[in-house]
């Protein structure tokens, strides 16, 4: 699915193994597609030279340091962006 | 008496006096030797020859943080080039003779109201064809986890204090991109050209950690 420029997106929560590119400290969290960089191959395939490499589309999600570290953050207003594949995406408000 | 050492032991000193440098004597580790293996290899099946590996090496130490510096300046003074830039990185730096390769390059402009800084948690990710070689404690696991976690203190630590209501934005290059900061023209720069300014701008600078003083 694509998501458009101010959308909430949710990062799920998975632990895949391989060459993952979603920092762990992000999983979970929510943010906002601050902007959308188009598609290209998928890094976690494309490490492996596989064959059957699927394109994926490129986010980039920004996120408060609020939402990232809760309580410890070490001032609430200020800012993450991170670049996130699709797949790892969902809508904030999905169950 | 800064030279009286006569209550030192000499043992394991140069005849000057300093202490001898242990050379690099240690086994090669194992990525030491695959790369070495896959270098002949590659000279040995004719994919390429050591004089083209070497020319490689030489084209990439000759990237420095100069070319950055050069993009930087010309945005400071043509505001054309600079709309150019923050729309599309990539295509303002071929322009100038700096292509980013096969990478997009994302340039993040500081504000009055905004601080940029640029990490890569990941691994190292850097716009090498700017910035050269990327230092040392970029690629340290301090930097890259403290960098998200508490990056006014970090930034602190680098001798920059920001206000209280400016806000700091954190890039953490995860994917195919490449940042660069475009840091503020300092204030009694208004008579100097392209070269001057550029001279003003360090690698520290363009990664966030700094900004340009006169």
């Amino acid at each position: 699915m694509v998501y458009r420029v101010g959308e909430a997106v949710r990062l799920k929560r998975m632990a895949p193994p391989g060459h993952v590119r979603t920092p762990w400290y992000l999983r979970g969290r929510t943010g906002i597609i601050e902007r959308d960089l188009g598609e290209s191959h998928d890094p976690e395939a494309l490490a492996y030279g596989w064959a059957d490499i699927p394109r994926r589309r490129l986010y980039r999600v920004r996120f408060t340091m609020a939402e990232v570290w809760g309580d410890r953050a070490e001032r609430p207003e200020d800012r993450l962006d991170a670049e996130i594949f699709d797949h790892w995406l969902e809508p904030a408000d999905a169950a | 008496m800064p030279h009286d050492h006569h209550d030192h032991d000499h043992e394991g000193m140069s005849p000057s006096g300093h202490p001898y440098r242990p050379d690099q004597d240690a086994p090669l580790t194992r990525f030491q030797k695959m790369e070495i293996a896959v270098r002949e290899l590659l000279v040995e099946k004719g994919v390429a020859t050591e004089a083209e590996i070497a020319d490689q090496v030489a084209r990439m130490d000759a990237r420095t943080p100069a070319r950055g510096a050069a993009v930087i300046a010309r945005a400071w003074t043509d505001p054309a080039f600079k709309a150019r830039l923050l729309e599309d990185g990539s295509a303002a730096c071929t322009e100038m003779g700096a292509p980013v390769d096969a990478l997009r390059l994302i340039v993040v402009e500081n504000t009055p109201e905004v601080h940029n800084v640029i990490v890569c948690t990941l691994c190292s990710c850097y716009p090498r064809n700017l910035l050269g070689l990327p230092p040392d404690w970029y690629k340290q696991r301090a930097y890259r986890s403290r960098t998200v976690i508490e990056p006014r203190k970090v930034l602190s630590e680098f001798g920059l204090d920001l206000p209280e209501d400016v806000t700091v934005q954190v890039h953490d290059s995860t994917a195919d991109m490449r940042y660069l900061v475009l840091p503020m023209r300092p204030e009694g720069t208004e008579g100097m050209d392209e070269a001057a300014l550029a001279a003003l701008v360090s690698r520290d600078a363009m990664i966030g950690v700094a900004v340009p003083k006169v």
